[in-house]
């Protein structure tokens, strides 16, 4: 009983902080790029003020809609939503640790982002199109490289769920191996085409042409449009964490064990920190990619995800 | 657990290695693969210097100090300067599209696998993975030689073949270091060699594309 009070606890500060500071990640994700750009960069706050701003203005619907339009936004955002509460941050062994299977993540990821296609589809205007079938693309390639990689994972850790995932690797056993590195190089590919980070997307560019996350909801106003928003400011957040539990699980602290969240708690801002100052410092390093590079870029993600699993397969070949 | 220490460390520096091995294949860029092939063999004097001390042996570090002056430092230079003065900043040209050669890479480490495990079963289990990544790295460093039509890149992969050698060779405990020694001079030497081949293609073809070469070849019969 004590134990699922703890555990009811730890979910709810969980869900508080991700749905609290998801917006705060990427306003730091901005400030940072912008400062080693040697510009002084929108306040912290910004994404805050973003989405207050959205929530005051009218919201219009075009008149070449269909009567769905606004189901999208509602959609992508509830498929996003559930992710994040799914995937552990600062502890593990939450009250949906059960049920985060990392086929029903893929699967959640795969939900927003045809709610995000069919809107970019929807008013049927030339960009949203044109960006629906890049992301189209793009997903076809990245699935595969998780489900190739999740192959890897499931093999070392005997479980399906993220919660376990992250149990089995912080337990030691595993230690550092060959496939888990190519794991982390193949999952950090798919997270930043995912999430359109630079690589794959411009989160700042404002050349519709070369847009992708952002051409789709160019149709979108207002509190539609603000779901859109909080929900990819969530997609950055739930990548990050998927990351961070799954290859940094040490010193996560236990639903259990109230003892050990603060210093859960403490390691998970220097995880998120120490992401977002790797992330910012890749974006201003690296240039954009041709929009029919990315699938390349998956590809390799793919073929290193395979490489993970015959590593793995060797490696049991000569411990057995 | 010292053991399975060492053990990890070493596999964790061979799987960078073969990293960007493999990564080799997919750059289009010469500067791209300098840069990796830097990165390479920074990484293997890593893990000469961590197999010194795993195993004790003086002469590794001396390994490791080699690598990293010759190769890490004086060749990756030496290639930035020909591609300053051959004016190659612009792309490689691949005689094979980069999926299909990344997707045969794979294959290449697969038969890597499969052939070092069965011939090694009576040798020390530490050292069989690690002669699998080494052997990875040699079929990979070929494939890069055998997909490029530029002739600097087949140099790359010239060396990144070289690299799995030396990680293999330090991955053995009793390796003379005389041998290794001698691989090292012999590397430097055919990079001299190289260098003055490049400039003679360069001369005759106004490129470093091989297959002025073949054409040649073509004609002769």
């Amino acid at each position: 009983m004590l134990y699922f009070l703890a555990a009811l606890l730890a979910t709810l500060l969980h869900a508080a902080l991700v749905f609290a500071f998801a917006p705060l990640l990427l306003g730091g994700i901005t400030k940072l790029r912008a400062r080693l750009l040697g510009r002084r960069g929108p306040p912290l706050l910004q994404p805050y003020r973003l989405l207050t701003r959205l929530l005051r203005k009218t919201t219009l619907q075009p008149e070449t809609t269909t009567h769905l339009y606004p189901v999208w936004s509602f959609a992508a955002f509830a498929a996003l939503a559930t992710s994040a509460l799914l995937v552990p941050s600062f502890c593990t062994g939450l009250l949906t640790a059960n049920l985060s299977d990392f086929i029903t993540l893929i699967g959640l990821l795969a939900l927003a982002r045809a709610a995000t296609l069919l809107a970019g589809l929807e008013s049927g205007f030339g960009f949203g199109g044109a960006a629906a079938a890049r992301e189209a693309l793009f997903s076809v390639f990245a699935e595969a490289a998780l489900l190739v990689i999740l192959i890897s994972f499931v093999l070392i850790a005997h479980a399906p769920t993220v919660d376990s995932i992250a149990e089995a690797f912080r337990t030691g056993h595993i230690g550092i191996s060959v496939s888990l590195g190519f794991a982390l190089a193949a999952i950090l590919a798919v997270a930043l085409t995912e999430a359109g980070r630079i690589p794959a997307d411009n989160p700042a560019g404002h050349l519709e042409l070369a847009m992708v996350h952002e051409a789709m909801l160019l149709e979108y106003s207002g509190r539609y449009l603000l779901l859109f928003e909080y929900a990819a400011m969530l997609r950055l957040l739930v990548w990050m964490n998927l990351i961070g539990t799954v290859f940094f699980p040490f010193g996560m602290a236990r639903a259990g064990d109230l003892l050990s969240w603060p210093g859960g708690l403490l390691l998970w801002a220097i995880k998120l920190t120490a992401m977002a100052t790797a992330l910012a410092l890749f974006e201003v390093s690296t240039a954009k990619m041709r929009v029919f590079r990315v699938p390349e870029f998956l590809g390799v993600a793919m073929l290193l995800g395979v490489l993970s699993g015959v590593f793995l397969f060797v490696a049991s070949r000569v411990g057995g | 657990m010292t053991y399975s220490y060492i053990y990890q460390i070493s596999h964790l520096l061979g799987g960078i290695i073969l990293l960007c091995a493999f990564s080799l294949l997919s750059q289009r860029r010469l500067s791209a693969m300098i840069a990796l092939y830097q990165i390479e063999a920074i990484t293997l004097a890593a893990a000469a210097l961590w197999q010194g001390f795993a195993q004790n042996a003086g002469d590794l570090y001396l390994t490791a100090l080699i690598t990293l002056v010759i190769k890490a430092i004086l060749l990756p230079i030496g290639l930035r300067q020909i591609v300053q003065r051959f004016n190659l900043i612009r792309a490689v040209e691949t005689a094979m599209p980069i999926g299909l050669s990344m997707i045969l890479g794979v294959a290449l480490i697969g038969i890597a696998v499969l052939v070092v495990l069965p011939t090694t079963l009576s040798a020390v289990s530490i050292t069989r993975e690690d002669l699998a990544i080494s052997l990875s790295i040699v079929l990979l460093g070929f494939l890069v030689m055998t997909t490029r039509r530029n002739a600097l890149a087949q140099v790359i992969g010239f060396l990144s073949t070289e690299n799995g050698l030396v990680l293999a060779a330090t991955g053995m405990p009793g390796m003379p270091f005389v041998a290794e020694l001698s691989v090292a001079l012999l590397v430097l030497l055919a990079c001299l060699v190289l260098g003055v081949f490049l400039l003679r293609i360069r001369e005759h073809f106004d490129s470093l594309d091989v297959s002025g070469i073949e054409e040649i070849e073509r004609r002769g019969r």
